[in-house]
């Protein structure tokens, strides 16, 4: 790893989708970085471009969609624009990714020994009992127990949890620098999704791998990250410390969002919830694109789509933002 | 309270049967069996008029199962069912469908539970049409009155399904069941597979309704954030057996099961922050072949032998709680 510096810096980010219905802007300028170590929740809504930002990391957005502007600096290296023989260089060796099914992930017809093995030597030159053994830990990394006998197993004599875990397994064979999870515990159940968060955590405290954690649910994040950014239509709305952005939203969605979640304290009561629905990325309103939704909407919003600014800490995008003197 | 419904002992079995193949290869000593799944293993059950009742568990306890027997839509295989008093068991098919009108069930996927080649106004209106509330002339008219009633615009009901969102969608499912005004909803999983700012919708929209229209709801869920805020009184369900049923409060302030307890800990929430994960271990036993005895001892950290051969009870350990394990019967 090159010396300080983050191991992920993300700036003004643009993916979009050429459809026949017309450019959808599923991702349009997010900035972020993750440094070494840290994790970073990447928290919207369907619809709203977090899985896209994963794919255009890693490079694999499929036509019709096109990253079309901004920049993606890992450990220091562009990777717009970069060979495709470096990003095959590069993924799966110091960028591994975690999919939301572990079933669509693994290859239904190849034994485990065989999908781990491939992806050692597909980036390095060691013999196959080298390799055998490096999988045998990072299934043991995992909490698999008995992991040559489990080896030679094919994935559907897995259940889901040991599905996942497999798959977490096989992203950290090369020992990557980043690993993006996109919603890797969405489809599994509450003790077995503890499990994994607590493997995850474990991973980072252990190795410095940095992680970035997409999903829906604010609580997952709660617990395991350290950032956390929140999207909107293609856009991050609000990005800051865990900590402050659970404690204190300033931006209207964030508020409608946390307000929209469950929890001990408004037992009973009614959520606040937020209007209405995410508008099409085909059809984004003029200016902001949750004034449809907001209860601070003036004229301003309706013009303009604000730019990110640095308020209290953090990066917003929002004219009428909640700010502690004046709430 | 009077109460609203009652199940006494209520099983499901689902059992594969031996196909010819199978039955020869079995005489010349292959071993193969029938595989025999307790979806729902002996649930007793009472819901009071006006209550709300949380069921919860992790994929695979039945909790589904149990909630479409409720539903009427799966018989049983034993076990006694009552709705206001009466045995709906014993009922001929006619009479149940007559009888349990007033039970209707919400779905979790509102992509598959509605027709996707009738318009909104025939499936809210068909149910009621048919069972003779409303005449077909008033179809109209009515199934704008159900609509406004959940939140949907009445201009939208000449659309299909597949012109409206998810939440939309889940709106159309609870206009459906409500079309035939009935005093006791069966929601299984209903909000799951919404957005969170989309899910508060609906929740408040279960609020209201149950506010103005006097109803009765099983609510389940595997999220136990939404049951804590929705629910009077909570039952947790574990491979086909229920563990424990209490209050709301009770349930989340002081679990008396291991298996809740367990779970309670494991629920991410949101003031929950940079905490240290110490997840129970194991998987989720097959319910093909459930361990003896309790079906959570090789899960537990209390279990003791007793637990691998004997099956704990139900029982009343303070008033209205319930819990089976046998740390509440030892020492």
């Amino acid at each position: 790893m090159t010396s300080s510096g983050p191991t992920l810096q993300v700036e003004n980010l643009q993916t979009h989708f050429f459809t026949k219905a017309g450019i959808a802007e599923a991702v349009n300028g997010t900035s972020f970085s993750v440094n070494s170590g840290q994790v970073m929740g990447l928290v919207g809504e369907s619809g709203s471009g977090k899985s896209v930002t994963g794919f255009s990391l890693i490079g694999l957005v499929d036509e019709p969609g096109r990253i079309v502007g901004g920049s993606i600096k890992f450990n220091g290296e562009e990777l717009i624009g970069a060979s495709e023989e470096r990003m095959r260089d590069l993924r799966g060796n110091k960028i591994a990714m975690i999919f939301q099914d572990p079933m669509m992930t693994l290859n239904p017809v190849l034994r485990i020994d065989t999908q781990m093995i491939e992806t050692i030597l597909a980036h390095e030159k060691v013999d196959k009992e080298t390799a055998r053994q490096r999988c045998r830990d990072a299934l043991g990394q995992v909490g698999i127990s008995a992991a040559e006998e489990r080896m030679k197993a094919y994935p559907h004599q897995f259940s889901g949890g040991m599905r996942q875990r497999v798959a977490i397994a096989i992203a950290l064979l090369n020992k990557p620098d980043l690993i993006i999870c996109d919603e890797p515990t969405t489809a599994l159940d509450v003790t077995i999704q503890g499990q994994i968060l607590y493997e995850a955590q474990k991973l980072c405290r252990e190795t410095g791998t940095s992680l970035i954690w997409i999903t829906h649910d604010l609580a997952v994040v709660a617990g395991l990250a350290d950032k956390i950014c929140v999207m909107y239509a293609g856009q991050i709305v609000e990005s800051g410390t865990i900590d402050d952005v659970l404690d204190h939203p300033i931006h209207p969605y964030t508020k409608g969002l946390l307000g929209s979640v469950p929890t001990h304290g408004n037992k009973g009561r009614r959520l606040i919830q937020i209007p209405g629905m995410a508008p099409s990325l085909l059809n984004l309103p003029k200016g902001c694109s949750f004034q449809d939704r907001c209860p601070r909407v003036d004229e301003a919003c309706t013009e303009q789509p604000p730019q990110t600014t640095p308020v209290e800490g953090r990066d917003i995008r929002c004219f009428h933002p909640y700010l502690e003197a004046g709430q | 309270m009077s109460t609203m419904f009652e199940t006494r002992n209520l099983s499901k079995k689902f059992v594969k049967t031996l196909d010819t193949a199978a039955k020869i290869a079995q005489r010349f000593g292959a071993d193969i069996r029938e595989e025999v799944v307790h979806a729902v293993d002996g649930v007793n059950l009472t819901i009071k008029r006006g209550e709300v009742v949380g069921l919860v568990g992790e994929s695979g306890c039945g909790k589904s199962t149990f909630g479409r027997m409720v539903a009427g839509i799966l018989p049983p295989t034993s076990g006694q069912m009552f709705y206001r008093g009466q045995d709906v068991t014993e009922l001929d098919k006619e009479t149940v469908l007559e009888s349990m009108l007033q039970v209707q069930m919400i779905f979790q996927d509102p992509f598959a539970s509605l027709n996707p080649r009738m318009r909104v106004e025939e499936i809210i209106s068909e149910a009621p049409v048919v069972h003779g509330l409303i005449k077909p002339s008033e179809r109209a008219s009515y199934a704008e009155e159900v609509m406004l009633r959940v939140g949907l615009d009445p201009d939208y009901r000449k659309r299909y399904p597949h012109q409206f969102s998810g939440g939309q969608r889940q709106r159309i499912g609870i206009a459906r069941a409500l079309a035939v005004n009935p005093d006791f909803l069966v929601c299984d999983e209903a909000i799951a597979a919404l957005d969170v700012s989309i899910q508060a919708q609906v929740i408040n929209l279960f609020m209201d309704l149950r506010k103005d229209l006097d109803l009765t709801y099983l609510f389940i869920s595997h999220d136990l954030s939404v049951v804590e805020h929705i629910s009077d009184r909570v039952v947790i369900m574990y491979l086909g057996r229920v563990v424990e049923i209490a209050s709301t409060a009770d349930i989340f302030d002081s679990p008396n099961h291991p298996y809740t307890t367990a779970l309670l800990n494991e629920v991410p929430t949101l003031d929950s922050r940079g905490i240290d994960y110490h997840p129970i271990s194991g998987e989720i036993p097959s319910p093909l072949d459930p361990p003896p005895g309790c079906h959570f001892h090789p899960r537990c950290p209390h279990a003791s032998e007793r637990c691998q051969i004997e099956a704990p009870e139900l029982i009343e350990i303070s008033p209205d709680r319930f819990s089976a394990c046998h740390l509440n019967t030892s020492e």
